[in-house]
């Protein structure tokens, strides 16, 4: 295996940088390593040894670097709660003595590496005895014997590997739903070898074969076209007929009715035309109009389905809690949280209820959840909110509240999240239908009352023949194609949609609404100021502190000394981390401390100012602190200056209004900007805009932000790594494409002027059958002609309009 | 031309035969995951080196 070695020229001394055997990251050759393999850290190194061991290094041969970095090790008692036989219960699909059998989900499948060694895990656990990957829903079916390895086991094991499986109650109840394609799949099927076979049996009909052909063999055909037409009436017309009642009875009339009325009225008269041997039929025209019908709707609801969009709160809520009861923990799941519980909670794990603080001190990320960008100390005694993340060490807590009644659940209760989508929008065909209907009607009802009294003997037939040319077949096409192909686009370029019809949706924001932290300031991207005195050893023996630390404070910094060339990690001596203080350490006889002003002794100085976080250091004679500001995303500027203009912004944010002023300078004058919003008021905000008639998009990316991501018309969530979790929302967007939104807007509003030239297109068609049918002229083989190619035309068009939109926009 | 009848008869089973081979394959499910077969095929049976006793393999 070859390594990739780059030498850095521009530096004093020589770095020699290669990339991590196992993950790919960029690391120092030779610091940690084995054998000829360079790793990044010690996490990614004990994998490779756990592999190489058990002769499975051919994941590395399939893929380069395929390995996913450990981001932060498993604690010991992580995965405690799935030896909970309630647990187990709910996550089994199947469970005897000496088999088990679930699915899990694993985000981090991604290349056929994850594939191979997944489906290898024998190799490793013995007590494995089946695993299946579905690469396309990233699912681990995995079969063991739960006398040699349990549910528990098996999960670390995944875990320590990288491949941690996110268990939630909520996939727990999703996990039995059936798969709706299979059925879309099945009625195209059976609608293809339907159509397929009736053309067929219509060929001497459209050959025009007199002669030789016996009147007995073509009443067989005919007959025999009718029972081919029946699963398509019954089975794949359903759909139609049934969206059709439903909207009748809503009162109102969407795209379906005039579908539904051309599909009976084709079957009817052919039937009729057929069983009186008057002529041979339209089933032809019938089975090729449900054919393409359901591929289009195939093509709409084309979804990743990788991705969540529908997650509540306790996608989010740690499946298995630990309640301590008589001095003795158990395993319990979120549902069985009473009142005046005493909980356990380890580091990272989310506080699922709000309680009262019972150790005597605890840090908490609620960056999640209220959008503050650093996380909080509390003392004794202190109330914490559900939804916070602890960070550091174990505490206790004691449930004040339900877990419906929380803080951040109460957002659930809200209407917003009970209501549907439908009936709440009307997308552009079914606004077109309403009146595309009434006119279809009154022309067949014109053409009917003047044969009546010109010729009746063929009124029967130009009646029923308005209502067949005129299905909208062609216009029901145009806007699935179009979308589906436009949100493919949108999905290479890392924005993926949760369906289709939400590019329409985002055709027609008025008012874009931007949360803060997470949002347009970005989590790992901040810049670094050093203000006193510090020396090239003080700068390691900093670089060596931060690099032992977890704090976020420290993990900004340590990779701001990563990017500085000629600095060298060294070996910390002495090291000690006081929780939510600072850090002390020595290298190489130099010691210092480093963290909060009070730690370091610093008198008058704070440890915020004006949005930035100071991290103060004492290094044998030198003094001084680094500044940290939150960084804005790269490309916010040039994507505000490309929405000012064009719609209402708007900053909401649950921070505090430090940054008022920089934030300020970065959107245009009248910008509305609101803080320390909590998530009912973003909720309440958002529907605000919508009662003055504003089309909201809200862009979000934590919890705190579901509520208004709901309530607005298109809700998109940003974040860093497509893979993690998001809350529900419209559509997810990669934090890296943030500057293409505007790109990304003005796309979804070309695309809506494609469907409507799809639309006039297929009027003109329609134009052309009716003048056939009102006249009394249309023939069957010009129906037949006539229904596929108006539809492949207006397909055609469709797609390869976007295609060209997607090169010429520079998407 | 009865024999047309028969013929047609035959064709439109061995046709139902495919339809159905369709269906069983859309319930069992072999169109859930479009990707993964397409690497599975690839995968050697077994691989397995024994590194200890093979020192001089690595490059």
């Amino acid at each position: 295996m070859e390594t990739l070695l780059v030498t850095d020229k521009t530096a004093a001394k020589p770095v020699e940088q290669e990339e991590c055997y196992h993950c790919g990251d960029p690391c120092t050759a030779g610091e940690i390593s084995l054998e000829d393999k360079s790793f990044c850290c010690d996490g990614c190194k004990l994998v490779y040894q756990i592999l190489d061991e058990n002769g499975l290094c051919n994941y590395y041969d399939l893929e380069d670097a395929p390995g996913i970095k450990l981001k932060s090790a498993p604690t010991d008692d992580q995965f405690s709660y799935l030896e909970s036989a309630d647990i187990q219960k709910q996550l089994l699909d199947f469970q005897s003595e000496t088999f088990e059998k679930l699915t899990l989900y694993i985000p981090a499948i991604h290349c056929s590496s994850c594939i191979w060694l997944l489906e290898n895990l024998y190799q490793l656990q013995p007590g494995v005895k089946q695993s299946r990957v579905n690469f396309v829903k990233k699912q681990l079916t995995v079969g063991y014997d739960p006398t040699e390895i349990g549910l528990r086991q098996l999960v670390e094991q995944l875990a320590s590997l990288g491949y941690e499986p996110h268990i939630s109650l909520h996939n727990g109840e999703e996990k039995k739903a059936y798969n709706p394609n299979r059925t879309l799949f099945i009625k195209i099927g059976v609608a293809g070898f339907c159509f397929g076979n009736i053309m067929l049996l219509s060929f001497p009909e459209y050959l025009g074969f007199d002669g030789p052909m016996d009147a007995e063999v073509r009443t067989f055909m005919s007959y025999l076209n009718v029972v081919f037409a029946l699963p398509v009436i019954f089975y794949c017309s359903t759909d139609y007929f049934l969206s059709a009642w439903s909207g009748l009875r809503k009162g109102f009339i969407n795209i379906d009715i005039p579908i539904s009325i051309g599909i009976l009225t084709l079957f009817l008269r052919s039937v009729y035309e057929i069983v009186s041997a008057t002529a041979p039929g339209y089933l032809d025209s019938l089975g090729g109009l449900l054919f393409f019908l359901l591929i289009g709707k195939w093509f709409q609801q084309k979804t990743y389905e990788g991705l969540s969009f529908e997650r509540d709160y306790k996608s989010y809520f740690p499946l298995g809690i630990t309640r301590i009861a008589n001095g003795v923990t158990e395993a319990i799941s979120l549902r069985q949280i009473e009142v005046g519980d005493t909980l356990l909670i380890r580091n990272r794990e989310i506080i699922p209820s709000d309680s009262v603080l019972l150790s005597s001190r605890a840090s908490v990320d609620y960056s999640f959840v209220t959008g503050e960008s650093e996380p909080v100390e509390k003392a004794k005694g202190a109330y914490l909110y559900a939804g916070g993340r602890l960070v550091g060490e174990r505490i206790e807590v004691l449930v004040d509240k339900e877990v419906a009644q929380g803080y951040l659940t109460r957002l659930w209760n809200q209407d917003t999240f009970s209501k549907s989508d439908e009936g709440k929008w009307q997308s552009l065909v079914d606004q077109i239908a309403r009146y595309f209907t009434a006119i279809i009607l009154a022309i067949a009802l014109a053409t009917a009352i003047y044969w009546w009294v010109v010729d009746p003997s063929i009124m029967f037939t130009s009646f029923t023949a308005v209502l067949i040319v005129a299905c909208p077949c062609a216009l029901a096409l145009a806007t699935p194609f179009t979308l589906g192909t436009a949100m493919s686009s949108f999905g290479s370029r890392r924005f993926f949609l949760k369906n289709a019809t939400i590019i329409e949706k985002l055709a027609g924001v008025t008012h874009i609404v931007f949360d803060k932290t997470g949002t347009i300031t970005e989590a790992g991207h901040s810049a670094v100021q050093q203000v006193g005195t510090l020396d090239q050893k003080g700068m390691e023996l900093v670089y060596a502190l931060v690099s032992q630390s977890t704090h976020p404070l420290s993990r900004k910094l340590f990779s701001h000394f990563t990017l500085q060339k000629g600095l060298a990690l060294q070996k910390i001596e002495e090291f000690e981390e006081i929780e939510g203080k600072g850090l002390q350490g020595k290298v190489d006889s130099t010691s210092g401390m480093i963290g909060s002003a009070s730690f370091t002794g610093w008198q008058d100085a704070t440890d915020q100012l004006n949005g930035a976080s100071r991290v103060y250091y004492v290094i044998g004679d030198q003094h001084g602190y680094f500044e940290i500001i939150n960084d804005f995303r790269e490309g916010l500027d040039e994507l505000i200056g490309m929405l000012k203009g064009n719609y209402g912004l708007s900053l909401i944010s649950g921070d505090h209004a430090a940054e008022e002023d920089r934030l300020k300078s970065k959107f245009p004058a009248g910008t509305t900007m609101q803080f320390e919003q909590s998530p009912q008021d973003k909720l309440a905000y958002v529907r605000s805009l919508q009662e003055r008639g504003a089309k909201v998009l809200m862009v979000g990316d934590g919890l705190n932000d579901a509520g208004a991501l709901k309530q607005s018309e298109v809700g998109i969530a940003l974040t860093e790594n497509i893979s993690s979790f998001s809350p529900a929302c419209d559509g997810i967007l990669e934090a890296a494409r943030f500057s293409h939104l505007a790109a990304f807007m003005d796309f979804a509003k070309s695309s809506k002027g494609i469907i409507i030239a799809s639309f006039v297109i297929s009027f003109l068609y329609n134009i052309v059958g009716l003048s056939l049918a009102v006249t009394g002229l249309l023939e069957p083989v010009y129906a037949a002609i006539l229904m596929p190619v108006s539809s492949i035309t207006v397909v055609a068009f469709a797609t390869l309009s976007i295609h060209l939109l997607t090169r010429i926009k520079k998407l | 031309m009865l024999i047309i009848v028969g013929l047609i008869l035959i064709s439109v089973l061995v046709a139902g035969f495919f339809l159905g081979a369709f269906i069983w394959a859309t319930k069992t499910g072999q169109f859930e995951d479009t990707y993964g077969p397409s690497v599975r095929i690839l995968f050697d049976d077994e691989k397995k080196v024994d590194k200890k006793s093979s020192p001089a393999a690595q490059e």
